[in-house]
């Protein structure tokens, strides 16, 4: 795609420099410009179509311990100069502005985009829905709602700074998703189900939204008849794929440098520890093309890489954005990441999964003589401090004498991280990911999330019949 | 044809230096156009005229893809006149951007001197924005609306190692004047600290008495469930119930953006209607449930002004905007006094993937003190309590009189509820 830069070099350059006038120790200017469209079918009928764009740059200036920052949708020379005069106000001292040299950094695309959206026609993505609705009504009788949603991105965004770096990056996104409501004697139940990465519309080359619609359809359905989740403590296996967001919340929040350094987090000084049962290998890889949490480079400039965070049960490291990993004299992990230019960017999450074991999945089923089997989860929660979190349940069923019998009513599950991580008895070896959307400090972010079918001896379980 | 557009300025401090100053300002529009019952949106961060020009062919475009909706159309003005809210604080502009980072980094010290057992304040922030919006249309509506918001908040983290918790102290009002920040250091530091020593409950039936920052959380999700939109389509665990007792008849929920004393309060809603009070429960029966344009025409009903958006790059959509749950007669120690027993819920996590406002299902995790014969024992974490919406409605023992206006749509008070299950040890 041969589109000129979001700003010139030259103008950069001078805008770093004057960001670096009143004395910054680091200057940095993060430019965006990102186009989407959103399309719903909701009762039957494509209820809106809607396109949007938003563009504008941040600056940063960092001076000791303290960062500025103003933002501004005026990539005209003179906004982005009246943008970094005010970010530099936090620094006080004199200071000379200077040129700052930059280096084109180059990073690998996760991967290709073969269909980008704005090539592809409206009335292409409105049919999506139409299929989506239809199949999930054909699912059956007492489908009472069915809701379709489609949505593309595509975000370029630039990032230089005082250190030399001059990075551009440009991320396509496509996500369609089903909701549906299915009505029975017990009242009504819902049922979800998304995809979402890093593609252009050849994404609908290999899903299909048929069955896509079909399956969040079923999981409605199933509901109807699912009696109350029990309440207590049970084994609980998860199956492949089903939402990694157990490690997302479980410890990958934790492992955050901005918690570690602000001593908030359960594994403050637990490197080199083991803070998981020895199955447990994992990792956060921005890398992986076209996983839902993939880009290029972070939104501070630096590409994305594959971190090991825990290895066979061994804390290995945390993940670090630029100015945390600055404060301990090391570079950042590609984890520095922003909602939009408006945001600072912090310590976040890319892809987040749990690798292969060696066990069968049917197996561990088997030996599970009684608990709770998970086939999708919802969202999760986690209070890093104490470590404890949440996730809910889409799609779970009661586990009797090694066999998956009755569905059960969605519930919220809750552990503590480190005891939940160690209580793993079995990993299997059908990895899958799933895409999510992760919220910190009031900025969402793409993510993914990933795991083979496992089991935890022991978790609880928030419903209200006896266990 | 909606724009909007705002300052803000935001400070944190963290171990006595200003750990990070923001300042921005922003604007954008956001056009609708219906054309026989078909509606396009488009929107763009920026009020330069060529941009907008360029929306509103995109807008005019999106339209030709939906599916034609008799009951897609513009407000039009219903006549209803518009009250006389003042939520424009001045002094907000006044304020030197010194002063605002002097009041973060005096809020930090004060959490972290307040109590020996606070070893790390994670966060203590200043934040305010000024904001105004207009919107105006071809069916004759012309409105625009103006608010300042300004905060303090602080999490401080007591205990050492694996006791660890945060405690969340905030104060959120119009001005800088009317913050508290004395209630903010004691909030988050007696929250952190009446945590210590914290250990999963037992499982059993207990009563829940909730915070009343809960209760808010709470309403919200019922706020939901009352939604016209959710309830034409078939999508509330209330659709079809009107007149119905659904609550004890201690429970009498309003919806009143005119109220002043709301954070949200707003003359005219996202349509530019007038906002105007509406009853939707009373004394437990379903009396109504709030609508926009498009939602009351499919229930066959008018407007009641409650059209919300989340910005000038949503549509408006039928929503609660100031939910108030009317105060009972007891303060907090004595609704504590009269359940004896119970789990006093300080937070609640979870609550997007637990709760469902269709099914009604309710399972969250939470983290509190145990009651005993009255009085606040021993504190309890890593817990889940469950029900479903349905019956913790009919379930109500105690509206409490201590009614608190917090950010978000709905008010909260102490509220008491029986017979929910607790999943612990």
């Amino acid at each position: 795609m041969a589109d000129a830069a979001l700003i010139e070099t030259d103008v950069v350059q001078r805008v770093l420099g004057a960001a670096l006038a009143r004395g910054g120790e680091f200057a940095e200017v993060f430019a965006e410009d990102r186009r989407g469209t959103a399309a719903v079918l909701d009762d039957g009928r494509v209820e809106e179509l809607s396109t949007g764009r938003d563009r504008g740059a941040g600056v940063r200036v960092v001076v000791g311990e303290t960062t500025g920052y103003a933002h501004t949708a005026d990539l005209s020379e003179a906004g982005l100069l009246a943008a970094a005069d005010a970010a530099a106000a936090v620094a006080r001292a004199g200071g000379a502005s200077r040129v700052v040299p930059l280096e084109p950094v180059s990073a690998p695309r996760p991967n290709e985009v073969a269909l980008a959206p704005e090539t592809v026609s409206k009335d292409r993505k409105i049919e999506l829905l139409r299929r989506a609705d239809d199949a999930a009504r054909a699912a059956g009788g007492a489908v009472s709602q069915v809701s379709a949603s489609y949505g593309d991105a595509r975000r370029r965004v630039l990032v230089a700074n005082s250190e030399g770096v001059l990075a551009a990056d440009d991320q396509v996104r496509t996500r369609f998703a089903v909701t549906c409501v299915a009505v029975g004697d017990a009242g009504m139940q819902t049922g979800f189900e998304s995809t979402a990465l890093t593609l252009g519309f050849e994404l609908f080359d290999t899903v299909d939204v048929g069955e896509l619609a079909a399956v969040a359809a079923r999981r409605a359905l199933s509901k109807l008849t699912a009696r109350p989740a029990p309440s207590g403590e049970v084994p609980v296996v998860l199956a492949s794929g089903s939402g990694g967001i157990l490690f997302h919340e479980a410890c990958g929040h934790g492992l955050e440098a901005d918690h570690i350094v602000k001593d908030s987090s359960v594994y403050v000084g637990q490197v080199g520890n083991l803070v998981a049962s020895p199955l447990v290998t994992l990792v956060d890889d921005g890398t992986v093309g076209p996983q839902w949490g993939s880009f290029a480079v972070d939104d501070e400039g630096r590409p994305a890489q594959r971190n090991v965070l825990v290895e066979d049960g061994v804390l290995t490291d945390y993940m670090w954005d630029y100015v945390r990993a600055r404060k301990e004299g090391r570079v950042s992990s590609g984890n520095g990441r922003r909602q939009s230019y408006r945001h600072l960017p912090m310590v976040r999450m890319t892809n987040t999964f749990l690798i292969n074991g060696t066990d069968d999945p049917d197996e561990i089923l088997a030996q599970t003589p009684s608990g709770v089997y998970v086939a999708k989860l919802g969202g999760g929660q986690v209070n890093t401090t104490t470590g404890d979190f949440v996730f809910g349940t889409n799609e779970a069923y009661l586990i009797e004498d090694g066999r998956i019998t009755e569905p059960l009513r969605d519930a919220n599950l809750i552990g503590n991280g480190p005891e939940v991580l160690r209580r793993i008895d079995a990993v299997a070896d059908d990895f899958a990911m799933t895409p999510g959307t992760c919220g910190k400090d009031g900025q969402s972010v793409p993510v993914g999330c990933g795991q083979p079918t496992l089991r935890i001896t022991g978790v609880t379980v928030g419903g209200t019949t006896g266990a | 044809m909606y724009v909007s557009r705002g300052v803000e300025t935001d400070v944190r401090a963290y171990d006595g230096e200003v750990e990070s100053l923001s300042s921005a300002a922003s604007a954008g529009v956001g056009i609708r156009v219906v054309d026989g019952g078909r509606q396009g949106f488009a929107y763009a961060g920026s009020l330069d005229q060529a941009v907008m020009t360029e929306t509103l062919a995109e807008a005019r475009d999106n339209a030709r893809f939906a599916t034609p909706d008799e009951h897609v159309r513009l407000a039009v003005p219903d006549g209803h006149v518009p009250c006389d809210l003042d939520v424009w604080d001045e002094e907000l502009a006044a304020t030197p951007v010194e002063e605002k980072v002097r009041m973060a980094l005096d809020l930090e010290r004060r959490v972290r001197a307040a109590d020996p057992r606070i070893r790390q304040v994670s966060s203590a922030d200043y934040g305010d924005m000024a904001s105004e919006a207009a919107i105006a249309s071809s069916t004759g509506i012309a409105a625009s609306t103006r608010r300042t918001l300004c905060s303090m908040s602080a999490a401080a983290i007591a205990g050492e190692g694996a006791d660890s918790h945060t405690g969340v102290g905030f104060s959120a009002v119009r001005g800088p004047g009317d913050l508290d920040p004395d209630r903010v250091v004691v909030d988050a530091v007696q929250r952190a600290t009446r945590l210590l020593g914290a250990t999963k409950a037992r499982s059993g039936r207990w009563t829940v008495v909730f915070d009343p920052r809960v209760t808010s959380t709470l309403l919200a999700i019922v706020a939901s469930a009352l939604s016209g939109e959710a309830v034409t389509k078939g999508r509330s665990l209330f659709a079809g119930r009107l007149g119905e007792k659904i609550a004890v008849p201690s429970v009498t929920i309003v919806d009143d953006p005119t109220d002043t004393r709301a954070l949200s309060a707003a003359s005219h809603d996202a349509e530019g209607l007038a906002c105007r009070r509406n009853v939707l429960v009373e004394e437990g029966v379903l009396r109504g449930f709030v609508f926009d344009t498009t939602s009351a025409s499919r229930a066959g009903t008018t407007s009641t002004a409650s059209a919300v958006r989340g910005g000038y790059a949503s549509t408006p959509v039928a929503g609660c905007r100031a939910l108030v749950l009317s105060p009972g007669p007891l303060d907090a120690p004595a609704i504590l006094a009269d359940v004896g027993d119970a789990l006093y819920v300080q937070s609640v996590t979870g609550v997007h993937s637990g709760v469902n406002p269709i099914s009604g299902d309710f399972s969250v995790g939470a983290e509190g003190v145990m009651v005993r014969d009255g009085l606040f024992a021993e504190p309890v974490r890593e817990v889940t309590i469950a029900s479903t919406m349905q019956r913790m409605l009919l379930s109500v023992l105690h509206v409490g009189a201590d009614l608190e206006w917090l950010p978000g749509v709905a008010a909260g008070q102490t509220l008491a509820i029986e017979g929910m299950t607790l999943s612990g040890s």
